[in-house]
């Protein structure tokens, strides 16, 4: 690393430059936004998970004090609003018209002058219903006689998608040595960002021009959408994402609430503020998760894997809202092959509508991956277990080799590095593994039950290549303009929207790499779909693959200009110029050069005849193939025998994300999806009743980890640059949050594996351990 | 419902105001007197997202009314620093990346505060329980725990310098 | 997040809170540290006509140790309670259950009055006044009266408090000198409220035997409920008397299955629980 310290280029752990304001409390989240004549929005929300509207009087509510509007479905209707499409091709009510779907769907919107006065007036609101049976399970919603909740599909089953090769799979089977066949379900969880999501839509009738402020990651999507959809000319909609309280992939849809306020800007002429209530949030907004698999792996008995087939299937939700990329209705499932060399795999999905919210994509899932990793990963676990094969052995064994890059995996994803067995070796180093495999022989002995569980994982991040990647037609390319003032500061904007990732960190630190130029004179501005370039946005652990590479694009084509500028001035021949990060010096003659704030200077005042004055560039970078970052992690846990309660002892991550542009807020992204993956696999559940009630809809009842339960991890990397791109960046934000929980899961089952245990469903409760050690006779 | 007149010092500045009784506190802060530094996070009482200190002590503005502040002391995270001078707890938070989003930090910020004041040398396990009443999401608490670590040593070594 | 309207009152003495509840009856509820309440009131659960604030009224917060016993004023505050060297000493008790009650700062707030009045089977103290014997004074406009610990719980979100009546003061007699109590929690995470939750406390002679002891259960039934162990008093203290204590526990719990665990599980749980408080209960005798 060869940056001078001043310029904080690439790998330097930097503080952020955003943080002044969060750490004052001037960030300007969106319930911070206050706009002159602003109305607020409450919502009638449905007691009920199913059932029909009989009548909805709003005379009441309408002649509340501060009420200036009430909204139903039937008001939408007259403006053909009263449904909207979904990034998945469906389409999703905006407020009901003859039915709710989902407990605390919004049913009436009251507009009113203050946030208290709309809640009052939103009491008032009288509507009649008549319950319908809920259908809360998606296996029983796909079986034959269910409740139809999507009248408009006359079907429960949302659609059927396969990838693979069934045949080759069905023959490896036939020739296995061993097959392990294992149900998991991957619960139905919430993302639980710390600020709940929001809109403020103002209409300026005057000017003719829609502003949305919007706690949203893609807000050029959004933005598109909105025109297709209203009709309104895009140059007419400003879509503003502020600073974001957390995203994780929960703020990517346009919720229901969003299009009222929009409505009801348009109806009043005034600006409209929505923002959900935790609970609100809870219940409503995009859950992530919720499928039921059965994976089976076919493997010689040396434990060499040959064949892997998966079914799933997936709770939707009432719509099918899936943010995913639109050739990939189960996002990126097909990674499930992991870090093995499997011959064949067969992937089968069915997908079902129940009587909860939709969503589906959220809480760092990298478009399903999470459910993938953990698939294959506890797959490899049981399948130790059944050849009584060191789960580690195992797992070498199988990987494939660092040499074998790029890999073409059976389900079609060509990987561009990685060195998984590297990786591991190093988790186990730094774990004292088999120290660890020596204590839990001793314990085991005295009864005491310990537990270690690996996770090999590899993700797939930076959606998306043009040929294969595209949200609703539009491809996933990334953008970046950057514009060099005269003295020699920049201005970089781009397509994605950070919501804590550091962007305004990040991003400089690659520019200043590129040109040299220290990254306290780069600004960096994301969200105003005015200003910033078209972007997919910041979701799926893109940014850095696709954003992170457009700034370096970018600011290559600024310095081959720059070189021009600076051939001009040196009056010597453009080859006769070498580039030392800041500057071009003549070859051979190092007084001779021209500094880039030098260059900058002259673009603006000295440009060479024949070149355009000015020192910018656009870059829309099509990434060439996704990246995939790769880890390994290993987790200790110790089971209090008497109560079942497992603790977490140790944990050991290895991370390889390639390139670290900034090594301190890669921890603190492992650090935070390590939690996440944490939660998932102890403390959090979406529960719903048989009758479609949600049991966990608040910050009571849904329990996310405290810095009480948390775990201290330790952290650790390896670096496999990424071949194809730009920096040898690869993504990272998500990669411990698919990883972790298979490990966490595979360190209370190998406690438990010497009785006979093979599985245990995610979240571990205390009381399932507990039923468990009762049922094997541990506890009398 | 009548409004109730309150009064009280924020941030050391006297402040006056004609408040409904329900309105909450951090609604008071934020809407009232325009300090949007402190946040909404829930609706329970579990994420500490709204913690200022009232007399002092650290507590959560959303399970407060803004009537029951009459007379009182508070302070937000607007307050801590002085005359453009970060005060230690903000440029450990800053130095160790004790934050991502920013989202819970002001109220993590004064919690921290609080107990600093009053335990200038915690072990990692006091200071893990001191904020286990403020949910984050971003961070996983690690850095978090490092920035008020580095805060205590920090304000003690201002101590030792006075 | 929003509570329905409501007239408040900020009275200076107890007296004038009294005739506040005298004259609003149901339509009143007095708020203490609102931890509980103000979160019902946001959910518009609870939406009092008028609310009576105690918080004004003087000589409500104090921890006065005497001959007798200690006396602990209705309006203090948790995390007082909580860092109070007598109460963490000799009625140690009741520090483990303050400080397994919500977070530091929900308990900056947060009085102890409140969490024993709300009649929630989930609140952490009334297990550790019941188990110490605690008496509380309660008063109202016909005047004062004293209530058992033990009598004051009568089902879910019912106590013995009458409408117009304010509880003031909570008493603990002095322990023998040869005490020691404990609360265990088990709870999903920090905060939460407990799965199952056992309050125990004995004293015990010079020969360990059992002079006294008590033992109550929280989030284990449709209130808190004591465990009648008067059958052990006079056995040693030891593994098979506290053994048996457990059996009484698991015997006398009687709680539902929630997002918190199944019924079968707690009630095992108020075994090991009772168990555990137990043991600690004399690990802190024979330390002291």
């Amino acid at each position: 690393m060869s940056t001078q310290k001043v310029i904080h280029g690439i790998g330097h752990a930097v503080k952020r430059k955003e943080d002044p304001r969060f750490i004052t409390g001037n960030g300007r989240y969106l319930d911070d936004i206050k706009l002159p004549g602003m109305l607020y929005l409450a919502f009638v929300r449905s007691p009920y998970a199913h059932a029909k509207i009989k009548s909805i009087n709003v005379e009441k509510a309408k002649n509340m004090p501060g009420v200036v509007a009430v909204i139903t479905g039937k008001d939408l209707q007259a403006l053909n609003l009263a449904w909207m499409p979904t990034l998945a091709n469906d389409k999703q009510m905006v407020l009901p018209v003859d039915k709710v779907v989902y407990q605390s769907q919004a049913v009436v919107a009251v507009v009113a002058e203050d946030p208290y006065l709309a809640k009052d007036a939103a009491e008032a609101v009288e509507v009649e219903y008549e319950p319908l049976p809920a259908v809360v399970d998606p296996r029983k919603a796909l079986e034959k006689g269910a409740p139809i909740i999507r009248e408009d599909k006359g079907t429960n089953h949302v659609l059927h998608w396969e990838a693979g090769n069934k045949e080759e799979v069905e023959k490896l089977f036939k020739e296995a040595d061993i097959v392990v066949r294992q149900e998991f379900y991957y619960p139905r969880i919430h993302v639980a960002y710390m600020e709940p999501c929001g809109v403020i839509a103002h209409y300026d009738r005057i000017a003719g021009k829609l502003t949305v402020y919007m706690t949203t990651q893609a807000p050029h999507a959004v933005r598109t959408v909105i025109s297709l959809v209203t009709g309104m000319p895009e140059n007419n909609i400003r879509i503003i994402s502020p600073d974001i309280g957390g995203g994780f992939g929960g703020k990517v849809y346009v919720y229901p609430e969003y299009v009222v306020a929009i409505v009801a800007s348009i109806m009043t002429g005034r600006p409209v503020k929505y923002v959900f209530s935790r609970s609100e949030d809870m219940q409503t907004t995009a859950f992530a998760r919720d499928f039921y698999i059965t994976g089976e792996l076919a493997a010689k008995k040396d434990g060499k894997v040959l064949a892997l087939r998966v079914k799933v299937i997936a709770d939707h939700g009432a719509f099918q809202g899936d943010a995913n990329p639109s050739k990939f209705p189960y996002g990126l499932f097909t990674i499930v092959t992991g870090a093995y060399d499997f011959k064949a795999a067969f992937v089968e999905i069915d997908g079902a509508y129940t009587n909860k919210p939709p969503g589906g994509i959220a809480y760092r899932c990298s478009f399903r991956v999470t459910e993938a990793a953990y698939t294959i990963e506890r797959l490899m676990d049981i399948l130790a277990h059944e050849l009584k094969m060191d789960p580690a052995e195992l797992r070498l064994k199988n990987f494939i080799p660092s040499n074998k890059f790029p890999y073409k995996s059976a389900l079609g994803w060509e990987y561009d590095s990685g060195n998984y067995e590297a990786a591991l070796r190093k988790a186990m180093e730094l774990i004292n593994y088999e120290e660890l495999r020596k204590e839990q022989e001793e314990k085991r002995k005295k009864g005491e039950l310990m537990g270690i569980g690996i996770s090999s994982f590899v993700e797939i991040v930076g959606a998306g290549p043009s040929h294969i990647f595209d949200i609703l037609g539009i491809k996933m390319f990334e953008s970046c303009e950057i514009r060099i003032h005269p003295t020699g500061a920049v201005i970089a904007r781009f397509g994605t929207r950070a919501q804590g990732q550091g962007h305004e960190t990040t991003f400089a630190q690659v520019i200043a790499d590129e040109l040299g130029i220290p990254i306290e004179k780069i600004t960096v501005e994301e969200g105003d779909t005015d200003t910033c370039p078209y972007g997919l946005g910041t979701y799926a652990s893109r940014s850095t693959p696709t954003a992170g590479a457009a700034a370096a694009v970018a600011a290559r084509k600024i310095k081959e200009k720059a070189r021009k500028i600076a051939a001009h001035l040196l009056e010597v021949r453009e080859e006769d110029l070498e580039w030392e990060r800041g500057r071009f010096y003549v070859k051979g003659v190092p007084s001779k050069f021209k500094t880039i704030e030098e260059i900058a200077f002259a673009a603006y005042t000295n440009p060479p005849p024949g070149l355009e004055p000015g020192l910018e560039a656009v870059a829309y970078y099509n990434p060439p193939n996704m990246t995939f970052p790769f880890g390994s992690y290993i987790c200790v846990v110790d089971i209090d025998k008497q109560t079942g309660i497992p603790k977490v002892r140790k944990f050991v991550a290895v991370d390889d994300c390639g390139v670290r542009i900034n090594p301190l807020i890669v921890e603190g992204q492992i650090h935070g999806a390590l939690a996440m993956g944490f939660g998932t696999a102890f403390l959090e559940q979406i529960i719903y009743d048989e009758n479609g009630n949600n049991l966990t809809g608040n910050f009571a009842d849904y329990t996310i980890p405290t810095a009480v339960e948390t775990p201290k991890w330790i952290t650790d990397q390896t670096v496999t640059p990424s071949p194809h791109h730009p920096l040898g960046a690869k993504g990272v934000g998500e990669s411990a949050t698919v990883g972790s929980p298979a490990a966490f899961v595979n360190a209370v089952v190998d406690a438990l594996a010497h009785l006979g245990v093979r599985h245990i469903d995610m979240p571990l409760y205390p009381w399932k351990i507990y039923k468990i050690l009762k049922e094997k006779g541990v506890i009398k | 419902m009548s409004k109730r007149h309150i009064s009280l010092v924020v941030n050391g500045k006297k402040v006056e105001a004609d408040v409904e009784p329900r309105m909450l506190l951090v609604h008071f802060i934020r809407d009232v007197l325009g300090l949007t530094g402190t946040h909404v996070g829930c609706d329970t009482a579990n994420c500490g997202a709204c913690t200022v200190l009232l007399d002092g002590r650290a507590v959560k503005s959303c399970n407060i009314f803004a009537v029951q502040a009459d007379g009182k002391e508070l302070l937000t995270i607007e307050g801590l620093a002085k005359n453009g001078q970060l005060h230690p707890i903000q440029q450990a938070f800053w130095e160790k990346h004790g934050l991502q989003c920013g989202y819970c930090t002001p109220g993590m910020i004064m919690t921290a505060y609080w107990f600093l004041n009053r335990n200038p040398n915690p072990t990692e396990e006091e200071i893990r329980n001191a904020i286990s009443g403020n949910l984050c999401r971003c961070t996983g608490y690690v850095k978090i725990v490092e920035a008020i670590q580095y805060a205590a040593e920090l304000m003690r070594s201002k101590e030792v310098k006075k | 997040m929003y509570p329905a309207p409501f007239e408040y009152f900020a009275p200076r003495s107890l007296d004038e809170a009294i005739s506040l509840l005298e004259k609003y009856k149901e339509d009143a509820k007095i708020i203490a540290g609102g931890q509980s309440l103000v979160i019902l009131m946001k959910h518009r659960l609870a939406r009092p006509k008028y609310l009576i604030d105690l918080n004004r009224i003087p000589g409500l917060e104090y921890v006065i140790e005497g001959d007798e016993g200690i006396r602990i004023g209705a309006m203090t505050r948790m995390n007082d309670i909580a860092e109070n060297e007598i109460i963490k000493k000799f009625y140690s008790i009741i520090y483990d259950a303050a400080i397994n009650i919500a977070d530091s700062l929900v308990r900056n707030m947060g009085t102890i009055g409140g969490n024993l009045c709300h009649g929630d089977p989930a609140s952490d103290m009334p297990a550790a006044m019941i188990a110490l014997n605690a008496i509380y004074t309660v008063r109202g406009p016909k005047g004062e009266r004293k209530i058992k610990a033990e009598d004051f719980y009568i089902d879910t979100f019912q106590t013995a408090l009458e409408p117009d009546e304010i509880l003031t003061e909570i008493f603990i007699p002095k322990p023998e000198p040869k005490h020691g109590s404990a609360y265990e929690k088990i709870k999903r995470r920090v905060g939460d409220f407990a799965i199952a939750a056992v309050g125990a406390s004995i004293s015990v002679d010079e020969n360990l035997r059992i002079k006294k002891i008590g033992i109550a259960l929280t989030s284990l039934g449709p209130k808190v409920l004591k465990v009648d162990a008067s059958e052990l008093i006079g056995s040693i203290a030891n593994e098979e008397t506290f053994e048996k204590a457990g059996e009484l526990a698991y015997k006398t719990a009687k709680p539902s299955s929630d997002i918190r665990g199944p019924a079968e599980y707690k009630k095992d749980m108020a075994k090991v629980l009772t168990i555990r408080a137990l043991n600690l209960s004399l690990k802190r005798i024979l330390g002291k």
